[in-house]
């Protein structure tokens, strides 16, 4: 870990602006994803800009009868809020199914939605990897790629994204909302914030240099019952290796709307809006789960050790809507 | 005065209820309020900080070692590399001429611009704070050149050769009539092979040291399982005399094997101390532990099962193709349980090794068993399905009268009463012997069970007991307890014998000023140090007789009757008592004191006498998730046979313990070993899947009435690692059973069994 100044922000357009004026500077929150890369000189920042104290820390009700979340409501507060748990259940389900409590205690939204991938040729300095070191080549690629992306990859890179939160909020069409070191502020659609690796993976998301998250925007709960599933190598404390955020409205037997997004299968929350279109009328049958996952994963690639979560994300997928439906 | 005892000739015992007895563990308020010191909690004064830079290559040569910046960098008082480390040993042979001398020798570090494998130390940076230290060594620049690697085992079998003999010296080969015919004729084979990954130890405490110099003598205070080998790999590295190096490691956060020999941190630490003058600690990272403390070899294992129609083994076969490293070898005794285990009249184990350019192998918990039982057990459940029998009943069919390839009899073998009480606890009966038929909603449910076998191991120990006129008790020992209950149980044995309560014993151990034992390793320790302690606690009460009846001031003076006993805090000589510690307060005002010790047992009698091991028989309910294959444990039953046992509670902990290690053996532990940067790709607690509290489901363990009075005087034996020989075998048994996917590669993750797994309708 390299030496590093730090200071307290006292507002979000000072602290956007402190991060704005040193190309070497980051925001830090509950730390629990960035103080383990600075540990291991994967992220080098020489100025550290400490935004967990501002206040950002509340769940507001909006207008149109949404949520509006701070930045930095930790994680575990989130899941455990009466109206999210009631509203938006799988966002809760969600947040619980991640990291440890401990870790949950610390971490913030917006942390959460910026966590680095779990890559382990991107946490060890002495691999090739592009998103740490643009034009070094991808290890994974032809490596031990287990945990790696099916779903918008590239050639340069085959990270997943690792949040469980992110992938619920996705199918919740969350909005970022973030200040600008200008004072500007504009608000993103959660399926536009994060960017495929394409040519470039250590771009990870629209935010400009200093661009800072103050809130998500919750829009009010779709119709439709919510489930969130994940799949992974131990009951507790693992990353997804596949996940589905669902939420389903039914009408009759038919199905009236759907909402899908997966994790563990690309570099961002994956909307699977081709299972979607496949479900909007469809009767509630095992035939139109199954149409719909095969939808889903209809572009999937995968590179060796991956292969299986192809036929994984379906079956869970499958499941899920299914189970979703069951849920009284 | 001293009394050295062998196993087996066991001198008569008080009975005051007090070995056995579930008792807390002596420690547990130190350690559950943060007032166990571990080794890099210590602090002197003037302490200073050491940071490791590891090797970026698997293999090649340090070519240009850049330490300029480094050095400048603020409060940076050293950089250690090869040009200017203190003069060491060189490594040596690959094989030392002695099985003792593995842990012995000298373990240089920083001693050659060679590097041998990935993350090898390369540099030491001493700063005043951890932090400078750090910052510092990412400074440091190092050009390799490169040299191309070995890294993969299964595509070099061909290339195996055979050690001269395995871990703990057992012979590398072992050949009992004619497998190869016997198999070739039997109507009945199993032919299967099984791979089981490297495996990393990873105790919650990483290796770490605080190293000192005063006047002539070096002081190590670390996380040690075995002071003497630290002692001794230190001084062998360090070319100083092992009198001059002490070793404090009181409170160890879990070892299984990792802690047995000095690691770079202590190594690092002395001779950074040496060069500075000033104390110095260093800690192994997680990640660094991955390259540097050791690891459990990835194998390939076939097993070749020969049995006619009755399930009767006609031929047993074992043969196990293990990767070691190029520089050190090391060969996991994983077929020798099954010289042991089952009757068949031919017979054949062979251990074979291929060199790869990474870290030595060590000793992980039940090294042996672990890996070899979880691929035969498995291959015996085969062989059970193939013959349409129970596997239980199979096992019974297959039970030897005595010990099948040394032909002595057992000590104590109660493998058959630990299945017969366990399918009864369990209630195996209820089981579905065809796979994949058990549902409960949409999981598919499976029971599987596998025997257990663990040698009973004697390391020489020694042990000193004091008694004051208060009648309290103090024993020392260089013994530890690396988590195990060891400052319990000896409290117990201390306190069992001369009849006083647990309050008056006070039990000191991990420092090796104490009298010497062989510390913990092997399941070992409760018996070897136990005993120790034992015959110490014998020597003492022959003395505080001796003193009662002929001391003037004695009121038991006179006293001539031949049955004595030590109870109640009472000395009882025929009718007359005397309250123990008025009697010494008026025969010995400054007490007494005693050493006592047994022998290692492979040079007794008794133990070439008769096979002696720990026998057990697991159980395991599992459910699968039909949809995603996510393999979860429901519930566990161990039934043990273990000898006599110290400690209800710790034993129970124990094998609790380890029946949760062979959960993460059979569904999750397996470290990547990149075949083209020759790293463990996956090397932290983040990508490495240990058993976390949600995997480990309600554990029942029985422990069967025994006493083996051949193992040693305590009647005790070996008893941690029984808890993992057989039990990941089986959970891969019991999810055969729920799916019907007999998966040979471990770790059985979900993508293995997905295949296999029915679109069962929604």
């Amino acid at each position: 870990m390299q030496s590093f100044t730090y200071e307290r922000a006292t507002s979000a357009e000072q602290a956007a602006a402190a991060v704005a004026a040193r190309s070497d500077a980051k925001f830090i929150s509950g730390g629990t994803n960035l103080l383990d890369l600075m540990k291991l000189e994967i992220e080098r920042p020489a100025h550290l800009v400490d935004i967990s104290r501002l206040p950002l820390g509340r769940i507001e009700e909006t207008a149109e009868g949404g949520l509006r979340v701070g930045a930095q409501v930790r994680n575990s507060d989130l899941a455990a809020d009466p109206r999210v748990r009631s509203r938006y259940p799988m966002l809760t389900q969600a947040l619980l199914a991640g990291a440890s409590g401990q870790i949950r205690n610390k971490a913030s939204t917006s942390g959460n939605l910026l966590q680095r991938t779990r890559c382990p040729y991107f946490y060890d300095r002495n691999m090739p990897c592009n998103k740490r070191q643009p034009g070094s080549g991808c290890a994974a690629l032809q490596g031990f790629n287990r945990m790696h992306a099916v779903l918008g990859a590239s050639e340069a890179c085959i990270a997943v994204h690792p949040s469980d939160m992110a992938v619920a909020m996705s199918g919740l069409d969350a909005r970022i909302e973030t200040v600008s070191p200008g004072g500007e502020t504009r608000t993103i659609p959660i399926g536009d914030f994060h960017r495929l690796p394409e040519t470039m993976p250590h771009v990870e998301t629209v935010l400009g240099h200093g661009e800072m998250v103050v809130a998500v925007a919750l829009p009010p709960p779709p119709p439709g019952r919510q489930l969130y599933r994940k799949v992974r190598d131990r009951a507790s404390y693992a990353f997804a290796l596949v996940s589905v955020a669902a939420i389903v409205e039914k009408g009759g037997d038919r199905i009236r709307s759907a909402r899908i997004a997966m994790g563990g299968v690309a570099a961002k929350p994956w909307r699977a809006t081709e299972a979607e279109r496949t479900l909007a009328g469809a009767s509630a049958s095992d035939g139109a789960f199954t149409d719909a996952a095969e939808a889903a994963l209809a572009g999937a690639v995968g590179h060796g050790a991956n292969e299986f979560k192809i036929p994984l994300a379906k079956r869970t997928m499958r499941h899920t809507l299914a189970a979703a439906i069951e849920r009284a | 005065m001293t009394e050295t005892t062998t196993s087996g000739n066991r001198p008569p015992e008080t009975r005051n209820g007090i070995i056995g007895r579930p008792i807390d563990r002596i420690d547990g308020p130190l350690k559950v309020t943060g007032n166990a010191t571990y080794a890099y909690e210590n602090e002197l004064d003037g302490t200073v900080y050491g940071y490791v830079l590891g090797a970026a290559v698997a293999k090649g040569r340090i070519a240009e070692i850049d330490t300029a910046e480094a050095e400048r960098a603020p409060a940076v008082l050293l950089v250690m590399t090869h040009r200017n480390a203190p003069a060491q040993p060189n490594f040596g042979p690959t094989v030392t001429p002695t099985v003792p001398e593995v842990f012995t020798r000298a373990r240089p570090a920083l001693n050659s611009d060679r590097v041998r494998y990935y993350d090898e130390p390369v540099a030491l940076v001493v700063a005043e704070t951890f932090e400078a230290a750090r910052a510092a060594a990412g400074l440091i620049r190092v050009r390799y050149d490169e040299e191309p690697g070995l890294y993969d085992l299964p595509g070099h079998i061909a290339d195996a050769y055979a050690p001269k003999r395995t871990n703990a010296g057992f012979e590398t080969d072992s050949v009992v009539g004619d497998f190869e015919r016997a198999f070739a004729t039997a109507p009945i084979k199993i032919d299967a092979t099984y791979g089981t990954p490297f495996e990393h130890h990873n105790p919650m405490e990483p290796h770490a040291t605080l190293a000192a110099w005063s006047a002539n003598e070096l002081t190590i205070r670390t996380s040690a399982q075995t002071l003497a080998n630290f002692r001794a790999g230190v001084a062998s590295t360090l070319r100083i005399s092992p009198e001059r190096v002490r070793i404090v490691s009181p409170f160890i956060g879990g070892g299984f094997g990792s802690k047995l020999i000095a690691h770079a941190d202590t190594i690092l630490a002395a001779l950074a101390a040496q060069v500075l003058q000033r104390p110095v600690k260093i800690a192994l990272t997680r990640q660094q532990m991955f390259a540097n403390a050791g690891h459990r070899a990835e194998m390939v294992q076939q097993v070749r099962l020969g049995a006619d129609t009755d399930g009767r083994l006609t031929g047993i076969a074992h043969d196990v193709w293990s990767a070691t490293s190029s520089f050190e070898e090391y060969c996991e005794q994983t077929a020798v349980f099954a010289r042991s285990l089952y009757a068949a009249p031919n017979r054949l184990t062979r251990h074979r090794l291929v060199p790869l350019d990474i870290n030595r192998g060590e000793w992980m918990r039940s090294p042996g068993e672990a890996p070899g039982m979880l691929a035969f057990e498995c291959a015996m459940d085969e062989l059970a399905e193939q013959v349409g029998l129970d596997p239980i009943e199979l096992r019974i069919r297959n039970e030897p009268a005595q010990d099948p390839e040394r032909g002595v009899p057992f000590s104590t073998r109660n493998l058959v009463a630990c299945m017969v009480e366990g399918a009864r606890r369990f209630g195996w009966e209820r089981r579905n012997p065809t796979p994949g038929r058990t549902r409960d909603g949409r999981k598919l449910i499976g029971h599987g069970m596998a025997a257990a076998i663990r040698p009973n191991y004697i390391g020489a120990a020694m042990a000193r007991v004091g008694i004051d006129r208060d009648a309290r008790v103090t024993a020392r020992l260089d013994m530890t307890d690396i988590g195990t209950g060891t400052y319990t149980i000896l409290t117990q044995i201390a306190a069992e014998s001369l009849g006083l309560p647990i309050s008056s014993v006070k039990v000191e151990l991990g420092d090796n000023r104490f009298p010497r034992t062989a510390g913990s390793g092997g399941s070992w320790g409760a018996a070897s140090a136990g005993s120790a302690l034992y015959n110490a606690c014998n020597v003492l009460k022959k003395q505080i007789l001796e003193a009662a009846q002929s001391s003037e001031a004695s009121p038991l003076r006179g006293a001539n009757a031949t049955e004595a006993s030590f109870a109640d805090s009472e000395v009882r000589i025929g009718q007359r008592s005397a309250s123990l510690a008025d009697l010494i307060g008026r025969v010995s005002p400054d007490g007494f004191e005693a050493e006592g010790s047994v022998a290692a047992g492979a040079t007794t009698q008794s133990y070439k006498a008769y096979s002696q091991h720990s026998y057990g028989a697991h159980f395991a309910e599992v459910a699968v998730d039909c949809d995603t294959g996510e393999i979860r444990m429901r519930r566990m039953l161990a039934v043990i046979g273990a000898g006599r046992i110290l400690n209800a509670k710790t034993a129970r902990s124990q094998i609790i313990g380890g029946m949760t290690w062979g959960i993460g053996a059979a569904l999750m532990e397996q470290t990547v070993l990149d075949p083209r940067y020759g790293h463990f790709v996956n090397h932290d607690l983040a990508e490495y899947h240990v058993p976390v509290n949600g995997d480990v489901p309600a554990m029942e363990v029985v422990f069967l009435e025994e006493d083996d009075d051949k193992a040693n005087p305590l009647g005790a034996k070996g008893l941690g690692e029984l808890g993992v020989c057989g039990a990941g075998a089986a959970v891969a048994n019991a999810v055969y059973n729920a799916t019907g996917a007999r998966v040979r590669e471990f770790p059985i993750t979900l993508d293995k069994v997905l295949p296999a797994l029915p679109m069962i309708a929604i």
